[in-house]
């Protein structure tokens, strides 16, 4: 799963208001590259929560980011962030592990990179 | 017994090991997929400019229809409910992201988030209760109500679905309707029974010209009239002819059936969907005597 989705996903749970974002305890953690697509980074950077995805890098161990969020003009020109933002959104795999919901502490499996987010039947 | 896979067991059954890897390993299953998702990729009538989008599968599978996304240059993320499935998707090395869940109990997505949603041949399952906690309009509520909050304005949703019969699909319309969504159906060949699909299109936000229902195909206006207008014709030669000959003898004349004829026929054989050769100054000539 990579962190683009980590950054879409929230907790489903019945009962639970604010389920985003879901905290990461990753195992494994493996790279793939991938093509750099600069009007991609450039039309998903408006939809992307910045402070979750900030941290939920720095979990990986990918530590390249600011803390702040970027202006979008920056986005235009500095091709050095563009390919910092390209790697941590879709490079970074979390392999083995879980997602936490925030709220309920219910703990979504990721294996072989699949979070698994079916629910029981009392959390619907 | 029943060739509907709805009706013998629920999906996470179903789509177990065997089930999944004969489903991919078919290259009719495959082809017939990849024409079905790229019909549906070109019904969410993305902006042509070139930007890939963020785009969900729901009911990925085993990522046949998100390769096609992939093809066209789109992120995608996928959601099945079928373990197996999944294997297979991670088999193939699909290039979206994959979640197994269940979409009767709605997408865990954040608002506003994604450009568009396709789902091939899968929605039909939310009107099957498989537990007995399932309650097919309680799941359908939570689904395009998620996927509503989840959608981009203006956003589109392309799913090809098998209704088992019209009420089904009233069914599966009316909670589309209920969550917000304009739309409709997209019959493709409505005269074939093979080669008919259904794609139920809807848009996210309030009714307006760009959430005008697309065309099929094989249902051009332009053919019907032609067809009433030789119709016509046809009956006022049957109104002069003599009433007292047998009927058979009425339409085939010593010439043979006629171009007028083949050209009908053509035309009802290309709204079926079948491949027909083009119409050309030698359809339905005459051969010279010496052939």
């Amino acid at each position: 799963m990579r962190l683009l989705t980590h950054n879409m996903l929230s907790s489903n749970i019945k009962g639970v208001t604010n389920g985003f974002p879901l905290r990461i305890e990753a195992e494994k953690v493996v790279e793939k590259q991938v093509e750099i697509n600069h009007d991609f980074l450039r039309n998903i950077f408006p939809k992307i929560e910045w402070k979750a995805f900030v941290d939920a890098s720095r979990i990986l161990g990918y530590a390249e980011l600011p803390e702040e969020a970027p202006e979008p003009s920056v986005l235009e020109s500095d091709h050095e962030f563009l390919g910092k933002f390209h790697h941590a959104l879709l490079e970074l795999h979390i392999e083995e592990g879980a997602l936490v919901c925030p709220e309920t502490g219910r703990k979504f499996p990721i294996n072989k990179g699949i979070p698994n987010m079916l629910l029981h039947e009392d959390e619907v | 017994m029943s060739s509907r896979p709805e009706l013998q067991a629920p999906p996470e059954i179903f789509y177990d090991d065997t089930e999944a890897r004969k489903y991919t390993s078919s290259s009719r299953i495959v082809e017939i997929q990849a024409k079905l998702s790229e019909r549906a990729v070109e019904l969410l009538a993305l902006p042509d400019d070139g930007v890939p989008r963020l785009l969900l599968d729901i009911g990925c599978g085993s990522g046949l229809s998100g390769e096609t996304l992939t093809e066209n240059g789109h992120q995608w993320i996928g959601l099945d409910i079928s373990q197996s499935m999944l294997d297979i998707a991670l088999e193939r090395e699909v290039e979206g992201d994959l979640i197994l869940g269940d979409m009767g109990q709605g997408l865990g997505l954040r608002p506003g988030v994604i450009d568009g949603a396709i789902s091939i041949s899968a929605i039909q399952w939310l009107c099957n209760a498989d537990k007995s906690s399932h309650e097919p309009r309680l799941r359908l509520k939570a689904f395009f109500g998620s996927l509503y909050k989840c959608l981009a304005r203006g956003a589109r949703a392309a799913f090809q679905v098998y209704p088992e019969n019209l009420a089904q699909r009233e069914l599966i319309l009316s909670y589309a309707m209920r969550a917000g969504f304009a739309g409709g159906v997209v019959v493709d060949f409505p005269h074939s029974t093979k080669k008919r699909k259904e794609y139920i299109v809807l848009t996210c936000g309030p009714p307006s010209i760009s959430t005008a229902v697309p065309k099929g195909k094989g249902e051009e206006g332009e053919s019907c009239s032609d067809d009433e207008s030789s119709g016509d014709e046809e009956n006022q030669t049957v109104s002069i002819s003599d009433r007292h000959r047998p009927r058979k003898k009425q339409k085939t004349n010593k010439k043979g059936k006629g171009r007028e004829w083949i050209l009908r026929k053509k035309e009802q054989m290309r709204r079926k969907g079948n491949t027909v050769p083009p119409d050309t100054k030698y359809t339905g000539r005459k051969r010279k005597a010496r052939f």
